[in-house]
């Protein structure tokens, strides 16, 4: 993958394909599920061939995104770490929220926002995964009891309804933070976006003459500064 | 038999719409099963068996007069056997004969997520209709007796049909009419609920001061109903329940989290959109840029100026 001249490296290429097939998995699974979840929602089922497919391929699904969703946490968790910069963040939100960054304290590569989602998911998706084995009717079902499945099916639905919450946050914050779309498509950002968001993360690029997205990660080219 | 009998629903899974119910003018029906005139002959087994062309693949003898273990996907009522000591030391041979009760409030119907596939007729009978079955399992989990059981074979659920199909033309459940000692007894919930009255009377006066009537209130009564010469302990029944009701587990499943998910989920997508209209979106300005390429060439500067040798190659960094 090439990246336009004076560009920054946000997302390695490996990253975005892995990042798509959970999101990919994550809205196969937010429909199918929803699905079995409100009457009026099964008619989505239709969507993967009827009920019976529905309820068969549903936890398939679910063990490709657990995989996927492992690859990102090994290379994400570092840079989520929670520190105490991510306080004095959040208690900006209110500028934040309104376009105006200038003034808050600075971010790394990853904001406090950013990283909610992040561990969000990273508490969800094993809940989801564990659960759902529990109330895998067809080759489950007899490693627990009705009770256990009862508080498992009652577990994984709240787990569900909770990560698609913390999904639409996900989702809406790329599309409000105008070039992160992008950044998780294509890879890459404007040295002013990297300015604009993440402060933090642009200066130790800069100091360091690393093109990201992590400083003088070898794996990338160095930036070039024209 | 769905669509014989799709007119006169009075409960339908999976459905927020009132279901075809016009056709309702029927008397609640219910089948009395007399454990104190039980024999354990399994006549009642082997007519479920022939009425409902099922054949259990052949087990194992383990030990047990029970005949297969358990219910299945091909066995929907079964004679389970208990020995059991009263206070005084006495053996007594306690039968029941399993199956689905036909709760007046099935747990099954309320768990299912399939529209249709689990329906109550006006009559009061619990069935399945199979074609609408998704195999999720989920009725097991809503049901307080664990009654059905999900095929291997073609992941459906399955359970005594009351022979509804029957019912519906007015003959009487293949077990009650197999049964040879009376022990089962089909008509009217009214009609059995007082022949049941008569039968408890006898039992009591024959010395079984807790005899009594098998009807449970925790889930509103059932349309299958026992009379238990210990009705004061029904779980010496193999397991019958002192006080069946649905999992709170499954009404808290079933009930308010649905409409409170759906309205935390449109919440979050409103509240998204909103800020859109409110506050627009983020966009990079022509001073970051600025900003951030001053950065850029001061880090390039710095580094030639403290004669540090550059991080990387210069030819690569310039």
């Amino acid at each position: 993958m090439t990246y336009p001249r004076g560009s920054l490296i946000r997302n390695t290429t490996a990253t975005r394909i892995n990042h798509w097939i959970t999101g990919g998995c994550f809205v196969l699974l937010l429909l199918s599920g929803l699905s079995m979840f409100h009457p009026l929602l099964f008619f989505l089922s239709e969507l993967f061939g009827g009920g019976q497919w529905t309820r068969a391929v549903h936890p398939w699904i679910g063990i490709v995104l657990l995989v996927s969703y492992a690859g990102l946490i090994v290379q994400f968790w570092r840079d989520n770490l929670w520190s105490w910069d991510d306080i004095a963040w959040m208690r900006e939100i209110q500028h934040v929220l309104v376009n105006e960054e200038e003034g808050v304290p600075e971010v790394a590569r990853f904001n406090a926002g950013q990283k909610f989602v992040f561990w969000s998911m990273a508490l969800l998706v094993p809940v989801l995964f564990v659960t759902g084995l529990v109330i895998w009717e067809v080759y489950f079902s007899p490693y627990t009891t009705i009770e256990q499945q009862r508080i498992a099916v009652l577990i994984h639905s709240l787990a569900a309804i909770a990560a698609i919450i913390v999904w639409i946050v996900h989702v809406y914050a790329a599309i409000w933070v105008k070039g992160s779309v992008r950044a998780m498509t294509q890879g890459w950002v404007t040295p002013g976006w990297a300015y604009r968001h993440h402060r933090k993360w642009f200066r130790r690029l800069a100091t360091t003459g690393s093109r990201g997205p992590v400083p003088n990660n070898d794996a990338v080219p160095a930036r070039k500064n024209s | 038999m769905a669509d014989l009998q799709s007119q006169d629903y009075v409960r339908r899974s999976a459905s927020t719409l009132t279901p075809p119910a016009a056709r309702d003018h029927e008397q609640e029906v219910a089948k009395l099963i007399d454990v104190s005139r039980c024999i354990g002959c399994k006549a009642c087994q082997s007519a479920c068996m022939e009425w409902n062309n099922l054949r259990q693949e052949i087990g194992h003898f383990e030990g047990s007069y029970d005949n297969p273990m358990d219910l299945s996907p091909h066995v929907w009522t079964l004679m389970r056997f208990t020995e059991w000591e009263d206070e005084q030391g006495n053996l007594e041979w306690l039968i029941r004969k399993d199956g689905c009760m036909h709760c007046e409030d099935p747990g099954c119907l309320k768990a299912c997520p399939a529209p249709g596939a689990i329906v109550q007729y006006a009559n009061g009978i619990v069935d399945f209709v199979s074609d609408n079955c998704i195999g999720c399992g989920y009725c097991v989990k809503g049901c307080p007796f664990d009654i059905p059981r999900i095929s291997p074979e073609d992941h459906k659920s399955y359970k005594c049909t009351l022979c509804s199909d029957r019912v519906g033309v007015g003959l009487e459940p293949a077990c009650v009419k197999a049964c040879p000692t009376g022990a089962i007894m089909f008509g009217s919930k009214t009609d059995m609920t007082n022949w049941a009255g008569e039968r408890v009377e006898d039992l009591k006066s024959r010395g079984f001061q807790n005899a009594g009537l098998y009807d449970p209130p925790g889930v509103s009564g059932t349309h299958v109903m026992y009379v238990l010469h210990h009705a004061d302990k029904p779980s010496i029944y193999a397991g019958l329940p002192d006080k069946p009701q649905i999992s709170a587990f499954v009404g808290f499943w079933k009930g308010i989290i649905k409409p409170v998910a759906l309205a935390g989920i449109a919440f979050t997508a409103l509240a998204g959109f909103f800020h859109w209209v409110i506050a627009g979106p983020n966009e990079v300005q022509p001073e970051d840029e600025a900003k951030a390429q001053r950065l850029l060439d001061l880090a390039d500067k710095q580094d030639e100026t403290k004669g540090q040798r550059p991080l990387r190659p210069l030819d690569e960094r310039l």
